[in-house]
């Protein structure tokens, strides 16, 4: 599961470099956001806007990873594509998520 | 068209159903429904009704629109008390008790109408209909 971290301030940003997040990929993708998240930070963010397709097994490691990060910190999305965003408001987990339309501002992205 | 019963295998089917000739002309928005209630129906027959042991899973797809009809049969364990899972929505009070799981038969029954499901002959028979709005 291709995921990459950076650091910007006080949120890391992780990046979903896969086109799904599936029963096929769940349990990997579970594990590598719980490797990536070890970093220290006051925010997380997952952009997920690579992904096109979230079955019912990626979005329960996604609730799962928000659960893992709480208390402390709080799991945000961004970049939903069309289909994800379906997937997340049929089932309203929308609700649960901070989800942005894409990445904050200002992240220095270039870096 | 007949697809094996493994994660992986189901991907790449995926693939090849939604490219299918009987899917052309399928409007976006019932596409991608499509490609989740089929993503969900063939995940659990390999997790549940095959339990990881592999098979054969066959589907049929007829559209004419608006009405896209599916029927999926597999030769796998039936399911429990030959009756499809409510999926309810699941109700919860705060992150801690968020659900991780069950939300597969909760979106199919959500897209879908017409759902049925009958175990003959060993087999299970699955089928249904979505509409494009």
């Amino acid at each position: 599961m291709d995921l990459t971290a950076d650091l910007h301030g006080d949120i890391l940003v992780i990046q979903t470099n896969e086109d799904r997040i599936d029963a096929a990929t769940a349990i990997q993708f579970k594990d590598r956001m719980r490797e990536l998240s070890l970093t220290a930070s006051q925010r997380v963010v997952l952009d997920l806007s690579r992904v096109a397709f979230v079955d019912s097994s990626g979005l329960g490691a996604i609730v799962a990873v928000l659960k893992a990060l709480a208390p402390e910190r709080k799991l945000e999305l961004a970049g939903l594509t069309p289909t994800v965003q379906k997937v997340f408001r049929l089932t309203r987990m929308e609700h649960v998520f901070i989800i942005h339309d894409q990445l904050p501002q200002n992240l220095g992205l270039a870096s | 068209m007949r697809l094996a019963a493994d994660p992986h295998a189901v991907r790449v089917g995926l693939r090849q159903l939604l490219a299918a000739p009987a899917l052309h002309g399928v409007p976006d928005d019932l596409m991608s429904s499509a490609e989740i209630v089929l993503a969900e129906v063939l995940n659990n027959i390999v997790e549940h009704a095959y339990a990881g042991a592999g098979g054969v899973i066959v589907v049929r797809l007829d559209f004419a629109y608006p009405t896209l009809r599916v029927a999926i049969s597999d030769d796998g364990r039936p399911m429990p008390d030959n009756k499809l899972p409510t999926g309810a929505a699941a109700k919860f009070s705060g992150i801690a008790d968020l659900p991780e799981g069950g939300f597969g038969w909760f979106l199919i029954r959500t897209m879908t109408t017409q759902l049925d499901y009958r175990r003959k002959a060993g087999r299970n028979l699955l089928s249904f209909q979505m509409r494009a709005d």
